[in-house]
C-alpha cells in the first residue's frame, strides 16, 4: 500500500499490463525507443531511393518499382515527416527522456502514468495512420514535411493530396494530442517529483534539456494543431484559410469538394493566403528544431563530463544557454520565409534575431571544449559519438549565420545547401545524441554491456559517412541545385554536378549499411553482451545508484536524497575521482 | 476506506470556511510520506494534478492563440475579386445572433456557479468523513453530489444553445465556407465546445468516481481538477464571444 501511494501502481504481473499497456516509464521508453528504431529504418531506407532517383532516374528498384517525378516527391514528404516527428521528436525525449528523467531526478515514476501510456499509444497510432498514406490511392502525400498550401490545401492539386494527404494531417494532428500528454508529463514530474536535494540546479543537464523542451513542444505542437485544423477544413469543407482565389492546377480551377455547389455563397476558394500557412507552420516548425536537438546537446553534455572526468565547464552557463534557445526559438521562424515577400525590415529583425541564437549556441559549444581542455579523456565509445555530437553541431551551426542573413538566403534558399545545413546540425547531430544516449545508457537499461570494438567503428564509419555525404551538398547548394527536384539529369546545368551526385548516393548507401553494425551490436549485446555492473561508467548522477536494470518503483522502495550537483569529478580530496549526487556531504562541496 | 477502525486520522481542518480551504499547508521537498495519513499524500497529489492543469491550460490556450492570430491577420488581407480583378477586402462580418449567444453565456456562467458550488460540497464532504468513519456517527448518506449533475446538464444545454446558434446563422447565410468571417466563427466555436465536452466527460467521470467508491480525495482531486478546467471554460468562452462580437 506503501508503494502503491508512493508511486500510483504497483508493481504489474501479467505480460499485457507488463510491457504492452504498461505504466511503468521505464517499459514505455523503452517502447517510445523501439518505435523510433523502427522509423528511422523505414526513414532511411525512403532516403537511400531518393538518392537513387537523384542519379539514376530511370532504375528499377526491387520490390519497388520506377521511381516516378511524384514518387519522389513523395519520398522526400514521408522521409522528412517521419524522421522529424517519429525519430528526432520521439526518440530523444519520449524514449530517454521517459526512461531516465525519473530516475535522474530521483522519483519512482512519472507524474501520471496513465497520462504516459496513453502518450506512447497514441504516438503509435499516430505512425500507423502516418504509413498508412503509402498504401491508399495516390500514395503518400507530395507536399514535403512542411506542408504549404496551397498545394497541401488542394486535394485535386497533385496524386498524393487526396486521401493520402488527410491521412498525414490527421496523423500529424493525433501527434500533437501525444505531445500534449507527453509534455504534460515531463513538466509536471520535474517541477513535482524532484527528490529531496535536488533543486533545478542541482539536475543534470540532461533533465535541464528535456525540461526545455517539454516547455517548447507544448507551446509549439498547439499552433500546429490549430494548423493542421484549417488546413483540414480548407481540403474538406471547402473553406479559404490558406487557398487565394483563381488558383489553377494543371489547367483547372480549384474548387470546394463537391463542385461548384449552390449551398456556398462563394463557389470557389476565395482570399486564402498561404502565407498564413507558412507563419502558422514555422511558428511551430522553429522549436520544434530545437526540440530535435536541445535533448541531444544535454546528452553531450552529461557524456562529456562523465568521460573527461572533469564538472561541465560553466554549468549555469549552460542552463541559461539551453533557455535562451528555448525562448530565442520562437521568434525566428520568420527565417523560413525570406523568400515569400515580407518587408526588409521584418527580415533584418528575423534575420538579427536568427544570428543571436549563434550567442547561447557558441556559449554551448566553448563549455563542451572547456570541458575537454586538459582533461584525462576516457574515449570510449559513448564519448566518441558525443564528440562526434559536437563536432556535427559545429558544421552544421556554421552555415547557420549564412541562411539567417537574407542577402545570402535568397540565392540559397530551395538548393541543396538548405538540406546539408539541417541534417547537419539537426538530423545526423540529433542521432548522434541518441547513439551516444544509446551506447551510454543500454548497460542501464539492459543490464548488459555493448561491444565497444563494434561501437567504435560504427561511430568513426557513420562520422566519415555523414561527412562525405552533406558536406558536398552546400558546395551543390552553391551551384544552385534545387531540393525536392525530381530528375536533376534532365537539366543541363546540373550535368555537371552528376559526379559529385553520385558520389553522395554510394556515400549514403555505405553509411545506411553501417548502420547494421550498430543493429547487429544492440540485438548481439541485449541477449550476449557482458553483465554489466550498476555503475560501469563510474557517473555520478542517480540513475547509477541503482540497480541493473533498476527496480520498478527505480530505487527498491528507498528515496534517493541528493547532496551534490550532478557533475562532480576529480574533486580535490574526494577518495574517487568522482561524488556521486547521493553521496554523504563529506568533502567541501563547492 | 471507513472502516471500523477506532484510530481515526483527523484531517486538517482546513475546510473549516465553506470549502475555501484548499492549498497546500507547506511544501515537501519528497521524502517524509510514509506516514499512513494520506493527508500529505492528498496534497501532493493534489498541487500535482493543479500543475498539470496549468500546464493543460497553456496548450489550450496556445491553440486559441494560433486561432486569434489567424483571425486578426485573415480579417485585414486583401485579396484578389475574381470578377472586378481588383484587390479588395472580401471579409464579410457575421450577422451573430446576439440574444441566443447571451442566454448561452448566462447558462455557462450559471454552470460555473454550480460546479463551485460542487467543489466546495465535495470539501465539506471531505472535512466530513472522519466524523462519518466514527462508528455510531451518522451524518447522512453524503456520498452524492447534486451539483456535479446540474453543472454538466447545463453544459450540454449550453452545447445545444451553440448548435442552436449555428442553425440560425445557417438560416441567415453564413454556411462555414461562405466567407472567411464565418469560417472563423464555426472554427472557434467548434473548438470551444469540443474542449467543454471533454469537461462534460470529466464531470461524468466525477460523478462516476463517487457510485464507483472511489476515496473521497481522488473524488475531491477530480472535482477540483474539473471545476477549474470548467471555470477556464467558461473564461474562454467570453474570451471567444469578445473576439467574434469586437473584432469584426
Amino acid at each position: 500500500m506503501v508503494a502503491q501511494e508512493a508511486h500510483g501502481h504497483g508493481a504489474p504481473q501479467g505480460f499485457i499490463r507488463k510491457y504492452i499497456f504498461s505504466l511503468d516509464h521505464k517499459v514505455i521508453g523503452i517502447q517510445y525507443y523501439f518505435l523510433a528504431l523502427s522509423a528511422v529504418f523505414v526513414g532511411m531506407l525512403l532516403s537511400v531511393l531518393m538518392r537513387i532517383h537523384m542519379v539514376w532516374p530511370t532504375a528499377t528498384i526491387p520490390f519497388f518499382g520506377d521511381i516516378k517525378p511524384e514518387t519522389y516527391v513523395m519520398l522526400v514528404t514521408m522521409h522528412g515527416t517521419i524522421m522529424v516527428f517519429f525519430v528526432l521528436t520521439t526518440a530523444p525525449q519520449g524514449g530517454f527522456g521517459n526512461y531516465f528523467l525519473p530516475i535522474q531526478i530521483g522519483a519512482p515514476d512519472m507524474a501520471f502514468p496513465v497520462l504516459n501510456m496513453l502518450s506512447f499509444w497514441t504516438t503509435f497510432v499516430s505512425f500507423m495512420v502516418m504509413l498508412a498514406a503509402f498504401f491508399v490511392t495516390g500514395g503518400a502525400p507530395n507536399h514535403g514535411w512542411t506542408g504549404y498550401a496551397p498545394l497541401s490545401a488542394v486535394p485535386s492539386a497533385a496524386p498524393g493530396e487526396g486521401l493520402g494527404a488527410d491521412l498525414w494531417i490527421i496523423s500529424i494532428a493525433i501527434f500533437c494530442l501525444a505531445s500534449l500528454m507527453g509534455a504534460l508529463n515531463f513538466i509536471t514530474t520535474i517541477l513535482d517529483l524532484r527528490a529531496k536535494g535536488m533543486t533545478l540546479m542541482r539536475m543534470p543537464l540532461t533533465c535541464w534539456s528535456w525540461f526545455i523542451t517539454a516547455i517548447l513542444g507544448l507551446l509549439a505542437f498547439g499552433v500546429l494543431l490549430s494548423a493542421g485544423i484549417l488546413l483540414l477544413l480548407d481540403r474538406n469543407v471547402g473553406t479559404s484559410f490558406f487557398v487565394p482565389g483563381g488558383l489553377s492546377f494543371t489547367g483547372r480551377l480549384a474548387v470546394p469538394p463537391g463542385g461548384l455547389s449552390s449551398s456556398t455563397t462563394l463557389i470557389t476558394h476565395n482570399g486564402g493566403s498561404p502565407l498564413l500557412w507558412q507563419h502558422l507552420f514555422w511558428f511551430f516548425g522553429h522549436p520544434e528544431v530545437y526540440i530535435a536537438i536541445l535533448p541531444g546537446m544535454g546528452v553531450a553534455s552529461q557524456l562529456l563530463s562523465t568521460f573527461a572526468r572533469k564538472p561541465i565547464f560553466g554549468y549555469k552557463a549552460m542552463v541559461y544557454a539551453i533557455m535562451g534557445i528555448g525562448v530565442l526559438g520562437f521568434v525566428v521562424w520568420g527565417h523560413h520565409m525570406f523568400m515569400s515577400g515580407m518587408s526588409p525590415y521584418t527580415a533584418f529583425s528575423f534575420s538579427i534575431m536568427t544570428m543571436a541564437i549563434g550567442v547561447p549556441s557558441a556559449i554551448k559549444t566553448f563549455n563542451w571544449l572547456g570541458t575537454l581542455y586538459k582533461s584525462r579523456i576516457r574515449l570510449q565509445t559513448p564519448m566518441l559519438y558525443a564528440i562526434g555530437f559536437v563536432s556535427l553541431f559545429v558544421s552544421g551551426g556554421l552555415s547557420g549565420p549564412f541562411l539567417a542573413q537574407p542577402v545570402l538566403d535568397i540565392p540559397l534558399h530551395d538548393t541543396a545547401f538548405v538540406p546539408a545545413h539541417f541534417h547537419l546540425i539537426m538530423g545526423v547531430a540529433a542521432i548522434f545524441g541518441m547513439f551516444a544516449g544509446t551506447y551510454y545508457w543500454f548497460p542501464k537499461m539492459f543490464g548488459r554491456m555493448m561491444n565497444e570494438r563494434l561501437g567504435q567503428i560504427h561511430c568513426i564509419l557513420t562520422l566519415i559517412g555523414t561527412y562525405a555525404i552533406f558536406m558536398p551538398m552546400h558546395w551543390l547548394g552553391m551551384a544552385a541545385q534545387p531540393r525536392r527536384y525530381s530528375q536533376f539529369t534532365e537539366l543541363q546545368y546540373l550535368q555537371k554536378l552528376l559526379p559529385m551526385n553520385e558520389f553522395i548516393t554510394y556515400a549514403a548507401i555505405i553509411t545506411v549499411l553501417v548502420q547494421f553494425i550498430f543493429v547487429i551490436n544492440f540485438f548481439w549485446s541485449l541477449f550476449k553482451g557482458p553483465k554489466a555492473s550498476d555503475n560501469p561508467w563510474e557517473a555520478t548522477t542517480l540513475e547509477w545508484t541503482t540497480a541493473t536494470p533498476p527496480p520498478h518503483d527505480n530505487f527498491g522502495g528507498k528515496t534517493p536524497v541528493v547532496n551534490h550537483g550532478p557533475y562532480e569529478y576529480s574533486v580535490p580530496g574526494a577518495p574517487k575521482d568522482y561524488v556521486m549526487q547521493t553521496d554523504p556531504v563529506t568533502v567541501a562541496a563547492h | 476506506m471507513a472502516t471500523l477502525s477506532p484510530s481515526v486520522t483527523i484531517h486538517d481542518p482546513l475546510t473549516g470556511r465553506g470549502g475555501r480551504g484548499g492549498d497546500p499547508p507547506t511544501i515537501h521537498g519528497g521524502g517524509n510520506n510514509n506516514g499512513g495519513s494520506g493527508s500529505p499524500d492528498f496534497f501532493r497529489r493534489l498541487r500535482r494534478a493543479r500543475v498539470g492543469f496549468f500546464i493543460l491550460a497553456v496548450w489550450v490556450s496556445m491553440l486559441f492563440i494560433s486561432f486569434t492570430s489567424a483571425y486578426v491577420v485573415r480579417k485585414d488581407l486583401p485579396s484578389l475579386n475574381q470578377i472586378t480583378n481588383q484587390l479588395g477586402k472580401d471579409w464579410i462580418p457575421v450577422d451573430l445572433p446576439v440574444a441566443m449567444l447571451l442566454v448561452n453565456t448566462a447558462l455557462l456562467l450559471g454552470s460555473s456557479v454550480t460546479m463551485e458550488l460542487a467543489r466546495r460540497k465535495v470539501a465539506q464532504q471531505m472535512a466530513l468523513a472522519p466524523v462519518g468513519a466514527i462508528p455510531g456517527i451518522a451524518i447522512g448518506r453524503e456520498k452524492t453530489n447534486l451539483w456535479l449533475g446540474v453543472t454538466a446538464a447545463l453544459g450540454a444545454i449550453f452545447i445545444v444553445g451553440q448548435w442552436l446558434v449555428w442553425q440560425e446563422l445557417k438560416n441567415r447565410g453564413f454556411y462555414v465556407a461562405s466567407n472567411p468571417s464565418s469560417s472563423f466563427l464555426y472554427v472557434l466555436t467548434a473548438t470551444h465546445a469540443i474542449h467543454l465536452m471533454g469537461g462534460i466527460v470529466a464531470l461524468i467521470y466525477a460523478v462516476s468516481a463517487s457510485l464507483l467508491r472511489k476515496s473521497i480525495e481522488s473524488r475531491r482531486i477530480v472535482i477540483e481538477i474539473a471545476s477549474w478546467y470548467w471555470h477556464f471554460m467558461a473564461a474562454l468562452w467570453i474570451y471567444v464571444f469578445a473576439l467574434l462580437a469586437f473584432v469584426r
